[in-house]
């Protein structure tokens, strides 16, 4: 196998992981920015609707570095997904997979799966549930938190800050009960 | 234009995001189901190079490529993180996202997680409302 062929697999979780972990030194040394990303979504609030809020009135335009970062992202994935993407569908652990066919998901052709992430269900309860609700707990949380998985998980423990502990712990437990308890209940009445 | 580095920088975070399949809600549903090792591997060896760079940039005090000093500011603790935390992570399960995986579904294609994104701002728009009446 080539390189290329090599890059256009799926990457084993080490190169991903030790990828993942670049962004940290990249940040830093490009502008001793520290990596982190949620906080793009309240510099969004900040230029767009701050509506007189102590929270959104700071300089955000000295934190623009985050938005384009952010935007780089969108087009880094965008790359990814067109041009170096072999086709072909997800491997799926095969306990998860009992799990996925009682949540009546059949399709596994992409990173995501089509019978949720899919326009014609916007309007629809799972559209509710799995854009606007889901969205939305993760926009709160986050900026409860003071960070996500960027910010608090990777920047905070990188630099062995132990609320980023107690934040991941908690990003975890939230996780667990979510994907064991709700997410089964929601198909359940969804469906 | 002094951005323009930040957006090569979230290109290729962006490449390895998608390559390394952590945008995938699958891998997240695999990872809280205890069914499969990918997404801790990745995250524990993010972690541990992340770790073992700021390290050597200490340990060295390296500078920016601009020469300035490097100096990262401390997280402080406040209750946020737990209570916070915790609704991100049922936020997480169910949008197989965090913020930066937000992003890159999009981009991957997924254009409808645009709603899953506008929700994320609202919520961070109505956190950002109550903020003052939570538990800090």
């Amino acid at each position: 196998m080539t390189l290329l062929q090599a890059m256009l697999q799926p990457w084993h979780w080490a190169i991903g992981g030790f990828l993942i972990g670049l962004t940290v030194p990249l940040l830093l040394l490009l502008g001793n920015k520290a990596f982190g990303i949620s906080s793009s979504l309240r510099h969004i609030c900040a230029a767009c609707f701050p509506a007189d809020i102590s929270f959104f009135k700071y300089d955000w335009k000295a934190q623009k570095w985050n938005l384009f970062f952010a935007g780089g992202i969108l087009i880094g994935a965008f790359i990814a997904a067109h041009w170096m993407q072999g086709n072909g569908e997800m491997e799926i652990a095969a306990a998860t997979k009992v799990k996925l066919e009682q949540y009546h998901l059949h399709n596994y052709q992409g990173l995501l799966p089509h019978e949720i992430f899919n326009w014609s269900n916007v309007f629809t309860g799972k559209g509710l549930v799995f854009f606007v609700i889901g969205g939305f707990l993760v926009g709160f949380g986050t900026r409860y938190a003071g960070g996500c998985t960027s910010g608090h998980s990777i920047m905070g423990l990188s630099n062995l800050q132990w609320p980023s502990l107690v934040a991941t712990i908690c990003f975890m437990a939230g996780g667990f009960l979510s994907a064991n308890v709700i997410v089964p209940w929601l198909f359940s009445i969804l469906n | 234009m002094k951005n323009m580095k930040y957006l090569l920088a979230g290109i290729y975070f962006g490449i390895v995001l998608v390559k390394s399949q952590v945008i995938s809600w699958f891998r997240i549903q695999e990872m809280f189901q205890l069914t499969s090792f990918h997404m801790y591997g990745v995250i524990g060896t993010a972690v541990i190079t992340g770790m073992i760079a700021v390290q050597l940039i200490r340990r060295f005090g390296i500078k920016t490529f601009e020469g300035a000093p490097i100096s990262i500011e401390p997280k402080q603790f406040d209750k946020g993180q737990i209570f916070g935390g915790i609704i991100f992570g049922l936020g997480w399960a169910i949008t197989g996202a965090c913020p930066g995986p937000l992003f890159a579904q999009i981009g991957s294609g997924f254009t409808v997680v645009l709603i899953t994104l506008l929700s994320a701002i609202a919520g961070t728009w109505v956190y950002g409302l109550v903020e003052k009446k939570l538990p800090h």
